[in-house]
């Protein structure tokens, strides 16, 4: 075997250190959701929606549930984290935003490697992910 | 063994057909649905929709398709959720168990990053216009989406059933692109003892039709491994165990970039997102232990059947025939 193929069996360094981001990013964002779900369906915290209005109104479309329900969209659940309904969408956010942070440790190491195509292509997808996180893209539902 | 194999698999496939059978919401329009979801009180959907999702995370994992593409047409067919809320969730389950598979084969590099990057831009690029299509679609008339995306779903069967990936497809000659990004590798074969090494042709048409997947996966909310794995494989020459680990891989790229329009624009409930995303998950780790002493080849085309029956039911939904009740 030479040294060439030796060296493509062996995961990159930006492989495993994307791996051993995801993997303490993914556990983390489960745990997130799953005590979040507990303090909301146990009513530790007060939900925006009444829990037993919420079946009168997912056969509806999503206009007209935020509009019933006077549920904001975009980041606007942010300033509702008081909320035991919102405050789900720490774990919901922290899952979509693991995509990016482990991409940002590729531009850093294809850049020392002087990769620019690359790093090129992994900046753009940050771009790309940022502008659909932020919000601007179709958030007005209504 | 087989009677346990063959038990095993038929309680699963049992379990999913008797609660479709039964659900209450299988058998009624979209009106009744609402106002039978409203007699019971709040906690019922999400108990009932955990252990749907859990047997669905089982099935999913042996019969070799994501979650996403079981969930979105069975959920949409079989409980009162409206349209939107079901591709919002499909899209975080089918991100949560991408991002979960993600460590495992980026590890063992059979999930290879330098074919994963250019293609997931494409794809996430497309996922993001497809979302918003759909959004847009679905607020002129939803039953244009739910038509359209049992169509898909019959398409998805069909290409299951039909086609036949390669295992390490030959590739004599690189081309250009392929060259210039870099798109070969090698991973070490356990079951063969050898290493393989790979590389890819045809690489700028494989890359075109990462638009097409991006589209159909932002649009219906669907994990897109059924797509990619055949254009990765069979188009582009990557080998099998490659190309499934590196779709899964993509589908948290893709899937991450259309999740944010669904979730910026509201379609993300937790009260039936995370029964979904637990169950499904919890589901495929089971799935994993019982992969070992089940038949998953006979699994696999009772969730084809399974697959056919979910889009023709969306069809007849959105057509509003009611052939299918």
């Amino acid at each position: 075997m030479n040294t060439q193929n030796k060296e493509d069996l062996q995961p990159s360094p930006e492989q495993i250190i994307y791996a051993n981001l995801l993997v303490i990013g993914v556990w983390a964002g489960i745990f997130i959701l799953v005590a979040t779900y507990v303090i909301y369906v146990t009513g530790i915290l007060p939900a925006h929606v009444d829990m037993s209005l919420i079946p009168k109104l997912w056969g509806k479309g999503v206009n007209e549930y935020l509009e019933m329900t006077h549920s904001p969209h975009g980041w606007g659940w942010a300033a509702l984290l008081y909320k035991g309904d919102f405050l789900n969408y720490l774990g919901f956010a922290f899952l979509a935003l693991m995509t990016i942070v482990c991409y940002l440790v590729l531009v850093r190491g294809y850049s020392r490697q002087k990769d620019w195509m690359y790093t090129a292509i992994a900046v753009l997808e940050i771009v790309v992910l940022s502008v659909a996180a932020s919000g601007i893209l179709g958030a007005g539902g209504h | 063994m087989p009677n346990i194999r063959v038990r095993s698999a038929g309680w699963l496939i049992g379990s999913l057909l008797i609660f479709i059978a039964r659900c209450p919401a299988a058998a009624a329009t979209a009106n009744q649905v609402t106002a039978g979801a409203a007699v019971h009180a709040w906690w019922f959907w999400p108990i009932i929709l955990f252990f749907f999702c859990l047997i669905l995370g089982i099935l999913a994992v042996m019969a070799g398709v994501g979650g996403g593409v079981l969930y979105v047409p069975l959920v949409s067919g079989f409980f009162p959720f409206h349209i939107d809320f079901v591709r919002g969730v499909g899209l975080m389950v089918a991100l949560a168990g991408a991002l979960a598979a993600g460590p495992g084969l980026l590890r063992r590099n059979l999930a290879n990053l330098r074919l994963a990057l250019p293609v997931a831009l494409i794809a996430s690029i497309f996922s993001i216009l497809g979302a918003m299509l759909g959004l847009y679609l679905s607020a002129l008339n939803p039953d244009i989406i739910q038509t359209c995306l049992g169509v898909t779903i019959v398409g998805i069967a069909i290409l299951l059933l039909a086609s036949k990936n390669t295992e390490k497809p030959v590739v004599n000659k690189q081309d250009a692109i392929g060259l210039a990004l870099g798109l070969r590798g090698a991973y070490w074969d356990d079951g063969a003892r050898e290493s393989v090494e790979w590389k890819t042709h045809r690489t700028l048409l494989g890359l075109c039709m990462f638009v097409l997947v991006g589209m159909l996966a932002g649009m219906f909310g669907l994990g897109a491994g059924w797509a990619n794995v055949p254009v990765l494989n069979l188009l582009m020459g990557a080998p099998l165990k490659v190309s499934v680990a590196t779709s899964k891989f993509l589908l948290s790229i893709t899937d991450t970039s259309a999740a944010w329009i669904y979730m910026n624009r509201g379609c993300v409930i937790p009260l039936i997102a995370v029964p979904s995303i637990v169950g499904l998950m919890l589901g495929s780790l089971i799935g994993v232990k019982i992969l070992a002493v089940a038949k998953p080849k006979m699994i696999r085309y009772m969730v084809i059947a399974v697959l056919f029956f979910a889009g023709l039911k969306a069809i007849d939904k959105g057509l509003g025939l009611g052939l299918l009740g």
